[in-house]
């Protein structure tokens, strides 16, 4: 039909159209496709990776980061890093390790956490510190946005309990944000507390060094403005600096991988019972539906329509 | 069609409830309904939409057992659910992935009523209801996004509420009122959680209204000839529709179910688990996919139109664009209800339907050069459809010949089908 002819050749034009069409501010590298546990309708976590991934944090992370929205509990309940199923030898047989409340493990990692619990008022209105308890939130670095402003060159280092769904294709973006960190490239110039990262938004023609640019400021033939941007977070992790038990490798990009592992459980802890409970409900459906199926055709089977 | 009824009462309890509260007899009219044999599974999708409002009221109760409306706590008491709350997190992901099933549902809805000339005399009330309880859903979904006060949130909040203030001489009190202050703040979000928990149990009893509206009418159906023998053309609602909706809803619902569980958050906007910053505006404030169309109207209008400044031009073409719905019984001039038989106002439609899915894309994109151009074009068809197109087409187009009656449409259907299923087995089918 001509209509339908015309209406095809409009929206190949259209479309064509939309290709041309550039995207302003600066260009941020696209980040690298990294394959996780966790990933597809069946994938799950890895455990190892979740326990190196919190030593990750708590070793380097926590310094400037928070982890606001969980608590020490949560490590411990079903599903998280250090869950218990029962418990080691040589605690009391009245103990019930799957509480988390009650996990060894959990227990010793807030009493032992680097940063203690502000309790209080007591008895005689001070406040106090103390070491911390399963039930407690993690306590973060900063008492206050502006405390942490002004330890970090004024920037706000944000908190890390959401980072892996605050962002697009987030898993892979705090991967290659991590490992990504580059030396500034010779045509641009940023000022000193600031790190080049290809990865971070940011628009990196506003920093070309003069001699690169024209007269109306485009840069000149051959020179490509560089892609992301600068923060203030200088490369956190270095090959080494973080000390595995299990043999795993201590390199940026291990590292990298399990602790993003760790934030993307922090940021969604009941992913594998939610994609369990999805197989069973699935499965219940189509069971259903092919039982509906077949009774619409049995009722209908004498009705012409 | 409302028919006669044919309940007997069955025993003392009834005869005595019947004389003093018929409502047995309710039910069972209900379930005998005579109901036109020919309806497709565009039909299916009523039941559907009953289905989606009553698991949002039913997780939406929930959820405001376990929410605090307060701009410190919100946020917070949100991954509280998510996080600590016995299977929160499903409550909440039905919710969520539950409104933009209700969109897609109800989108479907309205274009098979456009399709099928539903909204034709009689069942201008069916419509008009129709689009009253449509426009509640916007309004309770517009709300409802702000409660987990995040970036995306309180940024939508502080666009769609500043629209109101392009309105003339009132504007800036309407904003006020809406805001409760003077900017999106604790008040605003304590009367959105009020009325969004109010809407959808009125939004209820439209729909209640809606179906009676119909149960009066009779349904419309495929052909959009009106029932003539109830006998040859009707099926009673029960066990006819009940299973095949039920089957169709079965059916939806294992896709609302593998976003729910596998993707639950492919709809969303990842600055949404930013809490809300009054002081950081995020880089680009796009809604949800199901309000794009309009948001693709409102930012089309970038020129001032004699006196009306643009902002208000834009506001104007966006409210209009779904208050012509309401006038659309009157706009459409031809007599003949369903589209099959008007296959020149058919190819319009079909515009139309394109035209709705590239203000959707284009509502999601930047509003500059090329993509402002086709919104323009876009919005100028959705406009002209209603305003020329169809009113035009009922005085000059020629339609087909309309059925004698829904038994003879059904009939020469399973001729055509039991035709083509012989010819095709005894020889091969002709090349075409």
């Amino acid at each position: 039909m001509n209509f339908s002819k015309t209406l095809l050749i409009a929206t190949v034009a259209i479309l064509a159209s939309f290709g041309v069409a550039h995207a302003a501010g600066g260009k941020v590298k696209a980040p690298e496709h990294h394959h996780w546990h966790f990933s597809g309708a069946l994938g799950t976590y890895d455990n190892d990776a979740l326990q190196r991934g919190f030593q990750v944090y708590e070793t380097v992370c926590s310094s400037c980061h928070g982890l606001d929205l969980l608590a020490f509990r949560h490590l411990g309940q079903k599903g998280g890093p250090f869950y218990l199923d029962s418990c080691p030898a040589g605690i009391a047989e009245n103990i019930d390790c799957s509480n988390p409340n009650d996990n060894p493990v959990v227990k010793a990692i807030a009493s032992n956490y680097r940063f203690q619990i502000i309790d209080g008022p007591d008895d005689s209105g001070d406040m106090f510190e103390r070491p911390a308890l399963p039930s407690d939130g993690i306590p973060g670095p900063y008492a206050n946005e502006q405390i942490a402003r002004l330890a970090n060159n004024n920037a706000l280092p944000p908190d890390l309990s959401l980072i892996t769904k605050a962002r697009h294709h987030g898993p892979d973006y705090i991967y290659s944000l991590l490992i990504g960190y580059q030396n500034v490239p010779s045509t641009v110039e940023i000022a000193p507390g600031q790190y080049y990262n290809p990865y971070f938004h940011g628009d990196m023609s506003q920093a070309m060094k003069p001699e690169f640019l024209d007269a109306e400021g485009h840069p000149i033939d051959g020179v490509e403005v560089p892609y992301g941007g600068v923060l203030a977070m200088a490369p956190p992790l270095a090959d080494g600096i973080v000390e595995y038990t299990d043999g795993s490798d201590q390199t940026v990009e291990q590292y990298a991988a399990d602790v993003t592992e760790f934030l993307m459980w922090a940021a969604e802890p009941k992913m594998e019972e939610r994609k369990s409970l999805g197989v069973l409900t699935l499965g219940y459906l189509i069971i259903l539906a092919g039982l509906l199926y077949w009774s619409y055709r049995k009722v209908w089977s004498n009705v012409p329509h | 069609m409302s028919h006669e009824s044919t309940y007997v009462p069955g025993s003392a309890i009834e005869r005595w409830l019947d004389k003093r509260l018929p409502i047995v007899r309710m039910g069972a009219d209900f379930m005998d309904f005579p109901t036109p044999k020919n309806l497709n599974y565009w039909w299916t999708f009523g039941g559907i939409l009953t289905i989606c409002l009553m698991i949002q009221i039913v997780t939406g109760v929930i959820l405001a057992m376990h929410y605090t409306p307060h701009t410190d706590y919100a946020f917070a008491s949100v991954e509280h659910i998510m996080r600590d709350v016995n299977y929160g997190w499903l409550m909440r992901y039905v919710h969520a992935n539950g409104a933009s099933m209700f969109f897609l549902a109800v989108y479907i809805h309205m274009f098979r009523g456009m399709y099928y000339g539903s909204y034709k005399a009689p069942r201008e009330m069916v419509w008009i209801l129709g689009v009253v309880i449509y426009l509640f859903m916007m309004a309770t979904a517009f709300m409802g996004y702000v409660l987990p006060w995040g970036q995306m949130s309180y940024w939508g909040a502080t666009v769609i509420t500043n629209l109101f203030s392009a309105i003339p001489l009132i504007g800036d009190d309407i904003r006020t009122l809406l805001w409760g202050g003077f900017s999106v703040d604790n008040p605003t979000l304590n009367r959105f959680f009020a009325l969004h928990y109010l809407l959808p149990f009125a939004n209820f009893m439209v729909v209640g209204i809606h179906i009676w509206a119909f149960h009066t009418s009779g349904n419309n159906n495929p052909a959009g000839v009106e029932i003539k023998d109830a006998k040859k053309d009707t099926v009673p609602f029960h066990p006819y529709y009940t299973i095949k909706d039920g089957f169709a809803i079965v059916v939806f619902l294992i896709l609302f179910a593998s976003f729910v569980f596998f993707n639950p958050n492919a709809l969303g906007h990842a600055d949404n688990y930013i809490e809300a910053n009054p002081l950081s505006t995020p880089a680009s404030i796009v809604p949800e996919w199901y309000y794009l169309p309009f948001y693709a109207i409102l930012r089309a209008v970038t020129f001032d139109f004699f006196f009306i400044p643009a902002k208000l031009g834009g506001v104007l073409a966006m409210f209009g664009s779904i208050l012509i719905l309401f006038a659309l019984p009157w706009l459409d001039t031809s007599k003949v209800r369903s589209m099959r038989y008007r296959p020149v106002a058919r190819m319009w439609f079909f515009l139309l339907l394109i035209a709705c899915v590239a203000l959707g894309y284009l509502g999601g994109k930047p509003a500059e050069g090329r993509y402002v151009m086709f919104a323009q074009i876009a919005s100028a068809y959705y406009f002209a459809y209603f305003l020329i197109i169809l009113p035009l087409l009922g005085l000059l187009e020629t339609p087909k010949q309309l059925p004698k009656s829904i038994a003879e449409s059904v009939l020469k259907k399973s001729e055509k089908s039991s035709a083509t299923a012989s010819s095709t087995g005894a020889q091969p089918a002709p090349a075409e």
